[in-house]
């Protein structure tokens, strides 16, 4: 068991450094392949029409007529163990971890990351919560009682969920239950927990919702198709023979054996999820993550991309080792093969 | 996903000779492309989803002569339709009449259905292309992962699941940043079609590879291939006339289900402002400018909107029935 979650670990790591590189190519390497000179690149690194000193200084600073390896290296570094840009002038520290140093608003990037966390995080798991109780029940029921009008019923409305874009629906359930009939404040509102637990949950209700249905729906069709399949296999066979109650057959030993994809694919939704859910974030102008990057782009503030970018990926990871140490408790046979 | 082993009627789909042979008793032997036409003709929900994506392609593909005849240039502003004083479309309805099918959009008083129109373009194009390369990519991962196995298996498999951690929109949103107008020989419009297909597309191979690698692993065990192999066959040869012909049918499925999502991702990027650049009609681009008038007129969120939804769940449908038709586990 400690082996395999070493083993894990360390594919974790390997995993994280693979990321800084296709990040650090994304941003750095595949600008200039497309034939931007490092002014050019630097440009996009002060916000919109910066002054040729602010440029210069920038590219002095991100060492952007360095060679790629050099770059690389020192990204790393400021990432592990801080960094300082140094511009010949004056010298700005950034400390570890260094997520970068956004020069259009001369700040670190991670405190300000660490500042959206919460509304990001209240949002992910609210829904998580919702989605995954609601998803994983519907698509139970709906395989034990596969071909009944609440199966049908389940199975179309999963299919429109899944089929309709997140900004869509968001944007219908605000203009009928905030502008109509306003039941739930309009989008923009966001009130900490700390400060009003039930303003904060009041205004997260339609994110949540919106957020959570989508998934619901995805879920609910996986947990059926994996239910179908699983109590389709010999060993429930086995359960029923030997005089089970019908009830542990299926809690016990199918939706068990069920879940062991649906956590897989949880660990990678919701670890991409609390690097900032973009698109919900965006449609209720809620100040997270996502629309932290999203406000980024659109003002020419890169090095805000690269760390929303950059803690997104680390979440993934982080989350997929939860999900193989839960995976080794679920499902004996990873213990054992490991 | 289809399991073609230890299922009764399998057979079907690996050996159409076979079936041709043993079923010539009674008339020709049909092939597994008839049946599952006869199948997929039958399942009225997946041809009425079918009809509407054939619908949606002739609307794409004619989309000029469309707009020609039944509206009015997708970029023409029309002041005209526009109250002067509150910036909203004249009549009621959000300026629907027979002239301007859909109404037209605050402000400007463009015509609306000219560009959902012209939209389907954008959407289409992105959709099929970026699974094109989804396609080919997973295609020969998952053929050469599954085929042979062991260490090559284990790097293609830990690379596919590098793929899936990766946060695709942030990566799309930063490279649409970084570059620049014009590259790589392309500009404007032309690169940001190509870089979107070439994201969609390249991140989202392992989708389609990790189905491929599961089919691949059980077809390399299977008797016809062992016997090519002992006749003498190159491994080059094996995977591309033994196991290639019989892996069609799951890509077919999974390219009809993958072309949803893109479209869907597509529609997300023009949402967010990192898609086609305007005046370029896309259905997520007007979704982003509707977003400040659903009171005053809410047919200009409700036809984009709903264009993408019938779109992607014709597709879906269409998909799922294709799934069913193809699946030899299905009774007919």
């Amino acid at each position: 068991m400690i082996r395999y979650i070493l083993r894990r670990l360390a594919a974790g790591v390997v995993l994280l450094l693979v990321v800084t590189m296709v990040v650090f190519a994304i941003f750095f390497l595949v600008p200039r392949l497309a034939g931007i000179d490092s002014d050019g690149l630097a440009a996009r690194y002060v916000g919109k029409s910066p002054s040729p000193e602010a440029i210069a200084a920038v590219k002095e600073r991100l060492n952007l007529d360095e060679p790629i390896t050099v770059q690389y290296g020192e990204f790393v570094s400021g990432l592990v163990m801080g960094t300082e840009y140094d511009s010949g002038t004056d010298v700005i520290h950034c400390d570890a971890p260094c997520f970068g140093y956004s020069f259009k608003t001369n700040t670190e990037v991670w405190p300000q990351l660490v500042d959206r966390l919460p509304v990001t995080g209240s949002l992910a798991i609210g829904a998580a919560v919702i989605w995954v109780v609601a998803g994983v029940s519907i698509g139970v029921l709906s395989a034990l009682r596969r071909g009944s009008l609440l199966d049908r019923a389940a199975m179309i409305t999963a299919l429109a969920g899944v089929s309709l874009p997140i900004f869509f629906t968001g944007l219908v359930s605000l203009a009928l239950l905030s502008y109509y009939w306003p039941i739930f404040p309009p989008g923009g509102s966001y009130t900490g927990i700390t400060e009003n637990p039930l303003a904060w949950a009041h205004a997260l209700v339609l994110p949540w919702v919106t957020l959570a249905f989508l998934y619901a729906a995805m879920y609910a069709r996986l947990t059926r198709a994996g239910m179908l399949d699983t109590m389709g296999e010999d060993f429930i066979r086995t359960a029923r023979a030997k005089g089970l109650p019908e009830r542990t057959v299926v809690t016990k030993h199918g939706l068990r054996a069920a879940l062991t994809p649906i956590i897989t694919i949880f660990g990678l939704d919701f670890g991409l999820m609390l690097g900032g859910a973009v698109l919900t974030e965006s449609t209720f102008s809620l100040p997270g993550l996502g629309k932290f990057a999203v406000d980024a782009i659109r003002g020419n503030d890169l090095p805000v991309v690269l760390g929303v970018t950059m803690l997104t990926a680390a979440f993934v990871v982080v989350c997929n080792l939860i999900v193989d140490v839960l995976y080794a408790w679920v499902d004996p046979r990873v213990r054992v093969g490991a | 996903m289809t399991a073609p082993l230890d299922v009764p009627g399998a057979a079907d789909e690996a050996e159409p000779e076979a079936i041709a042979a043993s079923g010539g008793v009674r008339d020709r032997g049909r092939s597994l492309g008839q049946i599952a036409w006869m199948r997929l003709r039958k399942d009225k929900v997946a041809m009425t989803g079918g009809a509407f994506v054939v619908l949606m392609a002739l609307v794409a593909l004619l989309a000029p002569l469309i707009a020609g005849l039944l509206g009015h240039p997708p970029n023409q502003w029309n002041r005209e339709m526009i109250d002067p004083a509150l910036g909203t479309p004249m009549g009621g309805l959000g300026g629907m009449s027979g002239d301007y099918l859909f109404g037209v959009e605050p402000v400007t008083g463009r015509d609306i259905f000219s560009r959902i129109v012209y939209g389907a373009r954008i959407s289409m194009l992105i959709g099929f292309l970026a699974t094109l390369v989804s396609v080919v990519l997973g295609t020969i991962m998952g053929i050469i992962a599954g085929y042979f196995g062991g260490w090559v298996d284990a790097l293609i498999s830990r690379l596919m699941d590098i793929f899936l951690a990766f946060p695709l929109l942030l990566f799309a949103m930063a490279l649409v940043g970084v570059l620049p107008d014009a590259a790589f020989g392309l500009q404007d419009n032309a690169l940001r079609i190509a870089i979107l297909v070439f994201i969609i597309g390249f991140f989202n191979w392992p989708y389609i590879g990790r189905i491929i690698r599961g089919q691949t692993l059980s077809l390399r065990e299977r008797e016809f291939v062992e016997a090519s192999r002992s006749l003498g066959a190159s491994n080059l040869y094996i995977l591309r006339k033994e196991l290639l012909p019989n892996l069609v049918a799951p890509i077919l499925v999974y390219s009809t289900l993958l072309i949803p999502t893109n479209i869907l991702f597509e529609a997300a990027l023009s949402f967010l402002g990192v898609g086609v650049e305007p005046p370029t009609a896309t259905w997520g681009g007007m979704l982003s400018e509707a977003v400040d008038y659903y009171d005053s007129a809410p047919n200009f969120m409700l036809a984009p909107g709903l264009a993408i939804f019938l779109t992607v769940l014709a597709f879906n449908l269409f998909g799922d029935g294709l799934r069913d038709a193809l699946d030899p586990r299905t009774q007919s």
